[in-house]
């Protein structure tokens, strides 16, 4: 008997936890809409069964205050009392109660002691009608006016049906299918279970999969034909039940959210301001695992943008905005990740006071903050002690800001960044992986010991000597060489400089490695970490392999170099890398965190004219040879024709998790062969990663030259003619087929224009893809080009001495932008009456007029490559006109 | 952890008895030739020598961590958690497996002895003069016939300083 009312009491406590999570949800949202029966209805069946289910377990002080809400919600659902947010505040703060009173019950098993009168008394106060429903807050007169005067009423416009999912459908989507009044079928089909047996399920998929590795190993080495076969099915079952168990723990990121309407809504009333949270894609999957270590980073986040980034309702009117603050949750799939985005429309983060900040708490000097873009200072609010709130509220400003949850939704392998321009608002991007189960792994050594990378933050493999003594390491010798900067190792790598890690140092396992002797070769393994790219310095590099990635003991949880560890198919322990942890401990990851760049004069590019280029020579179509320049294309790959898939009639395969648009660049594809090469063209833009297939026919050769465009002329997809190696050949137009493969990949192609004097022009310009697509086009317009990947280095350049006719600036880059690069040249040097032109994304009116006034001599859209090179021609005649006439009058 | 609690209630029973006839079961190991007692409801798993991948940056206790049955066993040096002089390279250790906060933790040692099973009567408190690196991990000793057991605290071996609480 004990034991049967255990189990009743545990199911019970289950069901109540549900409940009032969808209470809560559905209290707020009454608030909102006074009238809406179906709500009020809910909630009352909600506290009914609370109070019904206590009743029946004796749980005494659980069913009195269940019952005094109750008797208030029913003289509200029979129209005797009105809604005020007394009313619903006293509702929650019962609510609240019940919840503490269950929370109490789950660890001891009985009705925790405390006094409920107060609170008793004050419910019943409203429902005998003596505290009379105070401030009488709109709409009551059932049917009256319309069903948004809350507090938070909605003066804006009706918002498109998907900008604004209905609470209650969120409830409802979120809570466990059997929960779900209205889908009585939904109900039958699902069956409630166990978290514990999921994980357990979990683990013991992980294992059959370290297993089967294993096996597969075995059977590698052994020509035994017999187990060949069904090792095989073994295999493909074991994929398919870890794919099917791992869809099991998937759950919808709303899950997350259903705290955050209450959260709102008390923030609001505390603050006295009013907010409006807008959830969009709460129906986005991800693995629970995942999904419980980002809620309190999220619901951190949403009150942080309620306290700070929303201005009080006074302050919005005078700043012509509506009285209303927002705050947009949005979510959605990206590649292997999830996106969350936390946008609000309130102050911004102010530059000048989180300056003021950092100087006062000493994370910078006043010195590295001249230097730095307003970006960059915004990001200090990651680091560790720091918070913009001049007063403690209770909301937030404790100083556990952003740094801790920056560095929990790292831990989890995912990434956040901001985006925020004062007085408009601010945008919280957060991207997690999927799952953190199972991940693709690159093996590698280092100082002896054996370790796994995961391969999503790997981006090439790089083969290279130590240099000798001797700094002038010429690109002549062939192969890459390891250069050292007082004793820092880098590596010319396609024009910029790698900056290098040795792993084996970092990790402290030198000695072993003076052991372990190389044959002077050594392999670098190139990471993305966020914007920068760091090498990896290894002993070698194995096989890739799935791993399945298990926490570290907490006793190593303190090494934030690692992520996890696992075991290999050859049943050995291997700790798991993470690249952002070695980003940090190298210092690379300082550009996220704010700190300057050290432009190293090493790292300047050299001029694009008379140096030479590696070019990838392919044949596709026609018989002659076709070049494009090799740093443009992200991969090469040979896709089997099997694996070509159309969707909505065009040919696409699945790339790296992902559909990616396949483009035969001879019109068709060749259905004879097995497998066609690919070039993989990729880029980082805006809302994330774009790509790209060209089916070619064969892939040629790799060579070094220089890259001068001899003949120019409009053939659709051909920039023009080179020599190159020796042979006249096609460099095709790369815009070109990626506008043909994505429309949107740019707004127009580029319109190659007449030949005239050999100009030189500078290309400023932060992203290496777009330098590498706007140098071709320049170069066939019949001008001599040089780039610098960012401002610093630029004036480095006008420092050295060089010389140019024109300068193409970006606008966005990191550290100083556009516009503080234009003023520098302006104010004096040898720069100073150049023709500058602002080449951006950013075109609207007042970015143009703030372009101008900045000193840009033009504006142009990066989206309209012809009208740069119009600008550029007209720019240069000016300036040649002018000199010519300050020539004539001197 | 739990065969401690055990151990305690066991003796909750009869608290006015201390010399009586009840035995505790300990596994018996030898570290740098001292003897020393692991209660044996507390011990998971015996090993014998075994393949342990070095773990760069932990703590000096960590030896490593070693694949127990696709469980994942962080490996402690009990030399150098009880601050005595290392063992040689290549000496084949065995280990001694035990479960922390659902953790397992194999704790490297000489050799593995017997199971004995003690009489409290020969139990006592650590000697005063114990030094702190044992009085820290041990809980008393038994007076054995010929020689001294020491009896090792595994909660608090196996709560590393690096650990957050």
């Amino acid at each position: 008997m004990g034991h049967l009312m255990d189990d009743l009491l545990t199911d019970f406590l289950t069901e109540t936890n549900e409940s009032l999570a969808e209470a809560d949800l559905a209290l707020v949202k009454l608030e909102q809409k006074p009238n809406d029966a179906a709500t009020l209805a809910l909630i009352f069946r909600l506290v009914h069964t609370i109070k019904g289910t206590c009743g029946f377990l004796a749980l005494s002080r659980l069913e009195k205050v269940a019952h005094a809400a109750e008797n208030v919600l029913g003289k509200v659902r029979d129209g005797a009392l009105s809604v005020s947010p007394d009313l619903i505040t006293a509702i929650l703060s019962a609510i609240d109660r019940i919840k503490l009173i269950v929370a109490g019950l789950e660890s001891n098993g009985a009705e925790p002691s405390g006094d409920d009168r107060q609170l008793i008394s004050d419910l019943d106060a409203i429902f005998e009608g003596r505290k009379a429903a105070s401030p009488p807050i709109a709409a009551t007169p059932p049917a009256a006016s319309p069903p948004a005067k809350a507090s938070k009423s909605k003066t804006r416009k009706p918002e498109p049906a998907i900008a604004r999912p209905d609470n209650a459908e969120l409830a409802a989507d979120v809570s466990p299918p059997g929960n779900a009044q209205s889908d009585a079928n939904l109900a039958a089909q699902t069956i409630r279970v166990g978290v514990d047996v999921l994980e357990n399920l979990m683990t013991l998929v992980s294992e059959l999969v370290l297993t089967r590795n294993q096996l597969l190993q075995l059977a590698r080495s052994q020509e035994n034909g017999l187990f060949t076969g069904p090792l095989q099915r073994l295999s493909h079952i074991t994929s398919d039940l870890q794919e099917g168990v791992m869809k099991t723990r998937m759950q919808p990121i709303g899950i997350a959210w259903n705290k955050l309407p209450r959260i709102v809504r008390d923030l609001s009333r505390e603050l006295g301001k009013k907010i409006d949270l807008v959830m969009m894609g709460a129906e986005t999957e991800l693995d629970r695992q995942v999904l419980e270590l980002i809620k309190d980073p999220l619901t951190h986040m949403v009150r942080n943008s309620g306290d700070h980034g929303l201005e009080t309702p006074a302050e919005r009117l005078a700043a012509g905005k509506p009285e209303t603050g927002r705050i947009n949750l949005n979510a959605f799939h990206e590649g292997g990740h999830i996106i969350i985005e936390i946008a609000d429309d309130g102050r911004g983060l102010p530059v000048e006071k989180i300056k003021a900040k950092v100087l006062s708490k000493g994370l910078a000097s006043e010195a590295e903050l001249a230097g730095m873009s307003d970006e960059a200072i915004q990001r200090f609010i990651f680091r560790a002690g720091f918070s913009t709130a001049t007063a403690v509220t209770a909301v937030s400003g404790r100083g556990v800001g952003m740094d801790v949850v920056k560095t929990n939704i790292e831990k989890i392998g995912g990434t956040v960044d901001l985006k925020s321009r004062e007085g408009e608002g601010t945008t919280f991007t957060i991207k997690i992986p999927l799952t953190l189960a199972i991940v693709s792994a690159l093996i590698l050594q280092a100082g002896g010991e054996r370790f796994a990378i995961p391969q999503i933050s790997v981006v090439e493999l790089v083969r290279a000597g130590e240099a000798s003594a001797k700094s002038d390491a010429s690109p002549d010798t062939g192969g890459s060489v390891i250069e050292r900067i007082n004793g820092t190792p880098v590596l010319r790598l396609r024009e910029r400089l790698l900056p290098l890690v040795s792993l084996d140092a970092l990790m402290d396992l030198q000695a072993a490695r003076a052991g372990a002797a190389h044959d002077g070769a050594l392999t670098i393994i190139v990471t993305q970490i966020g914007a920068n790219q760091l090498g990896l310095i290894v002993d070698r590099v194995f096989d890739t392999e799935e791993i399945v990635v298990k926490p570290v003991a907490p006793v190593l949880r303190h090494i934030s170099m690692f992520s996890g560890n696992t075991i290999l198919g050859d049943g050995s322990v291997i700790m798991i890398l993470d690249p952002s942890g070695i980003a940090r401990a190298s210092g690379v990851a300082s550009s996220n965190e704010g700190r300057p760049r050290q432009a190293s004069p090493a790292q300047f590019s050299l001029p694009h004219a008379g140096e030479t280029t590696s070019m990838l020579l392919f044949r596709a179509g026609d018989n002659g040879i076709k070049a494009v320049p090799l740093g443009l294309v992200a991969r090469l790959e040979q896709i089997a024709q099997d694996r070509i898939e159309t969707a909505s009639g065009v040919p696409v395969t699945q790339y790296r998790g992902r559909l990616m648009r396949l483009l035969p660049m001879s019109g068709a594809f060749d259905l004879t062969r097995s497998e066609q090469p690919v070039l993989v063209f990729s880029d980082q833009n805006g809302r994330g990663e774009q790509r790209m297939g060209l089916v070619v026919d064969e892939i040629v050769d790799v060579v070094e030259d220089r890259l001068n465009i001899e003949l120019a002329y409009a053939r659709e997809g051909i920039l023009g003619t080179a020599i190159i190696a020796g042979r006249a050949t096609d460099v095709i137009d790369t815009s070109y087929w990626l506008t043909k493969a994505d429309p949107s990949w740019f707004h127009d192609r580029s319109t190659i224009a007449n030949r005239q004097r050999q100009a030189h022009v500078l290309v400023v310009e932060d992203s290496a893809f777009f330098r590498q697509m706007i140098i071709p086009v320049l170069q066939a317009a019949g001008y001599a080009v040089s780039s610098a990947p960012d401002a610093a280095r630029a004036l480095a350049m006008r420092e050295a001495g060089r010389q140019f006719d024109a300068i193409i600036s970006d606008i966005e880059m990191p550290d100083m932008d556009g516009l503080d690069f234009v003023r520098a040249i302006r104010l004096g040097g040898a720069w100073a009456e150049l023709p500058v032109i602002a080449l951006s994304s950013l075109v609207r009116e007042d970015d143009v007029e703030a372009g101008r006034d900045a000193g840009f001599t033009d504006y142009v859209s990066k989206s309209a490559k012809g009208d740069l090179i119009a600008s550029l021609q007209q720019c240069l005649a000016v300036a040649s006109a002018q000199h010519e006439t300050a020539r004539l009058v001197a | 952890m739990s065969a401690h609690a055990t151990l305690t209630r066991r003796s909750d029973i009869k608290p006015d008895e201390p010399h009586s006839t009840e035995k505790d079961v300990f596994v018996t190991l030898f570290v740098a030739d001292q003897l020393c007692g692991i209660p044996v409801l507390s011990v998971r798993d015996i090993l014998g020598p075994q393949t342990i991948t070095r773990i760069p940056l932990a703590p000096a206790e960590v030896a490593g961590s070693l694949n127990l049955r696709g469980r994942i066993v962080t490996a402690i040096d009990l030399r150098r958690r009880l601050n005595l002089p290392l063992a040689s390279e290549n000496a084949a250790r065995m280990a001694v497996v035990a479960e922390q906060g659902s953790e397992l933790y194999a704790l490297l040692v000489d050799q593995v002895s017997e199971v004995m099973s003690l009489p409290r009567q020969q139990f006592e408190a650590n000697p005063p003069t114990m030094p702190q690196e044992w009085a820290r991990f041990s809980n008393g000793i038994y007076r054995l016939q010929d020689r001294l057991l020491a009896v090792l605290d595994i909660t608090r071996l196996l709560t590393l300083s690096n650990e957050p609480k």
